[in-house]
């Protein structure tokens, strides 16, 4: 877990120098992607991977420090892109606002995170799976709203044609600017949750987490603290969200049907929730297995549909074999290895 | 009960306002009464020692008066105020500690966390989204803490590794983070060694006078060296309310004490 006052008080060195080689390779690597991954890979598999990831991370950060298992997270995404699609231009012209970008994305993250925290304000008074069961209803409740609203979600069909501003001059839909677009975002969620889990609001929030009898009686407000924490959740999802519509270009109640809610906690799950990481690590295995399953299946005969079996069981081993998702089985890899002998590979015991 | 009387009405003569005012206080666990018709008053400064057999309701009591449950009747007043309704943060921010008898610790964290966790928690910046820099005031008041608890040497270690007694220790550090003005000492030695007793004497004999306390002791010895007073529980009642001499020597006190059982 955090530690908040050891690294502040006697670490002389500079932040990069403390940052793992591996890490920088692995950013060097992102970086450079383009030069040679092609569009579908930049826009289908990384584009959505950073995206999904997002959503998973707000999840994560509900559960991994708040312990707060939240099923709402991408019903919040779904409102942050229904938000551009309704503020901003869409093929809707009658119900489309067509507000300029820069009053209609602080606004979309805006509402979604506002939307996350009255959710959270009923949520927090409940624990364990009373909080999954009533995030649940809420998303469902979202859904059925979406579907027979015409007024403000134009019901069945949504909104389509939503597409990112020409900012500077660039179509943010191709391949390259929006694997950038949405690496950039997603860098800066997962940097935003790594230095705010060690602020006094992060390590706050993990103690609520871990005892939150006494987190009241040092003077804190567990439900305010529990609240806040949706709250910012909210609008990183909120972001995923309009990342999402973008790249699909339009939004109906199914992007955020129960369908796509469990994803979302599936891919955290499976991606491990202890670490921030895990979300990105989930929805790439995710993503892969939504992109080739498919394609692997109906090679082998089988019905293309079957692809939700295999994530379904993939589901299902990782909460057996592994509850700290495929993270977990990393850093036992990794204990093991490191207690391995180099020359004869036995175990040191 | 005519002394319980008599008592408060001398007590509360001496200052204007009270520390803590329990009026008619009492808990029900169901059909079970864990604390019934309490009344007490605590001057600011005081030192107060409550003794009784366990499941007296000494535990109950301090749940009660600091807001980890509510009592089912009667009025808690702090500093003047009524806090009866107010959940337990309220109260903290207000002046009010507490420590708890089975510990309540962050065992995840280290000891430094854990403390600069309580001083936080007792001032502005809860929801900082910003790491404190170093030289952070809030930083420098932590480490302190662990000094004044005499845990420096542990504090970098997780609250798992450190022995029953260092806990016992942090417990009490958690308690006087920020500018504590009541403290509720839950059997804070039951299970310490004796030199470990005789460093918790200090502690509390140390702390600032207008610091006061109510302090649960089985161990007379340390009961009477640091508190003025003594309240007497049983069966969730007050039994008796006196000095140390006069509730040493009371006879209906030693035949509760050597008659009944106390553990
Ligand atoms: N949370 C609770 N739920 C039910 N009964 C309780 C609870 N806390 C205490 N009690 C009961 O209340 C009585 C007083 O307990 P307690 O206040 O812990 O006594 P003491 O601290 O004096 O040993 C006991 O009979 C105990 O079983
Ligand atoms: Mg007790």
């Amino acid at each position: 877990m955090a530690d908040i006052t050891k690294s502040r008080t006697d670490t002389p060195t500079l932040w990069v120098e403390r940052v793992h080689p591996a890490v920088w390779a692995l950013g060097l690597v992102m970086l450079f992607m383009p030069a040679f991954a092609n569009g579908f890979w930049l826009f289908q598999v990384f584009g959505w991977t950073f995206i999904l990831g997002m959503i998973a991370l707000s999840l994560m950060f509900l559960a991994g420090y708040g312990g707060m298992v939240s099923l709402i997270q991408m019903t919040v995404a779904a409102l942050g892109g229904y938000g551009v699609a309704i503020l901003g231009p869409s093929g809707v012209a009658q119900i489309s606002l067509g507000l300029p970008w820069w009053l209609y994305v602080p606004l979309a993250i805006a509402i979604a995170a506002l939307f996350a925290t009255l959710v959270g304000a009923l949520a927090v008074r409940t624990e364990g799976i009373y909080t999954i069961m009533i995030t649940l209803a809420m998303a469902s409740a979202f859904f059925y709203f979406t579907r027979q609203n015409y007024g403000i979600f134009n019901g069945y069909s949504g909104f389509n044609l939503v597409v990112p501003p020409q900012l500077f001059g660039v179509d943010w839909r191709q391949p390259v600017p929006f694997y950038y677009l949405t690496l950039g975002c997603a860098a800066l969620a997962y940097a935003a949750v790594v230095y705010v889990a060690r602020s006094p609001f992060g390590l706050a929030l993990q103690g609520t987490r871990d005892n939150p009898r006494r987190m009241a009686a040092l003077g804190f407000n567990v439900t305010a603290h529990r609240i806040a924490a949706y709250t910012f959740a909210g609008a990183i999802a909120a972001v995923g969200g309009i990342l999402l519509v973008w790249q699909n270009a339009q939004i109906a109640p199914g992007t955020a049907g129960l369908p796509a809610v469990f994803d979302i906690l599936v891919i955290a799950v499976v991606g491990g929730l202890r670490r921030p990481s895990g979300a990105f690590v989930g929805a790439f295995i995710y993503v892969l297995l939504r992109t080739f399953s498919p394609d692997v299946l109906t090679a082998f005969g089988l019905s293309n549909e079957r692809f939700k079996m295999l994530i379904g069981f993939g589901f299902l081993a990782m909460v057996v074999f592994s509850p700290d998702g495929v993270l977990g089985l990393w850093d036992r890899w990794r204990a093991r290895a490191g207690r391995r002998d180099p020359l004869t590979g036995k175990e040191r015991g | 009960m005519d002394g319980t009387n008599a008592m408060t009405s001398r007590l509360g003569a001496v200052s204007t306002g009270s520390a803590l005012e329990l009026r008619g206080v009492t808990k029900m666990f169901g059909a079970l009464a864990a604390i019934s018709d309490v009344t007490l008053t605590v001057r600011p400064g005081e030192r107060r020692a409550v003794l009784g057999s366990n499941g007296a309701g000494k535990t109950t009591l301090f749940n009660c008066v600091t807001g980890d449950f509510l009592p089912t009747s009667g009025t808690i007043r702090l500093f003047g105020e009524d806090v009866t309704t107010f959940p337990a943060h309220e109260r903290i921010r207000r002046g009010l500690r507490r420590t708890y008898q089975i510990s309540l610790l962050f065992t995840g964290l280290s000891v430094a966390d854990n403390v600069y966790l309580a001083c936080r928690g007792v001032s502005r910046g809860r929801f900082s989204l910003l790491r404190p820099r170093r030289g952070d005031p809030l930083l420098t008041r932590s480490a302190e803490l662990v000094e004044a608890v005499r845990l420096t040497a542990a504090r970098d270690r997780l609250v798992s590794e450190l022995s029953y007694g260092q806990q016992r220790q942090l417990e009490i550090a958690l308690a006087l983070a920020g500018a504590p003005r009541f403290i509720l000492f839950d059997e804070p030695a039951a299970g310490l060694s004796p030199t470990e007793r005789a460093e918790l004497v200090a502690i509390l004999t140390g702390l600032p006078s207008h610091i006061g306390f109510i302090i649960i002791e089985h161990d007379m010895d340390v009961a009477l060296r640091v508190a003025e007073s003594v309240t007497m529980m049983h069966n969730g009642r007050v039994f008796k309310e006196g000095t140390p001499a006069e509730i040493e020597t009371d006879p209906e006190v030693q035949e509760l004490y050597l008659g009944g059982g106390h553990g």
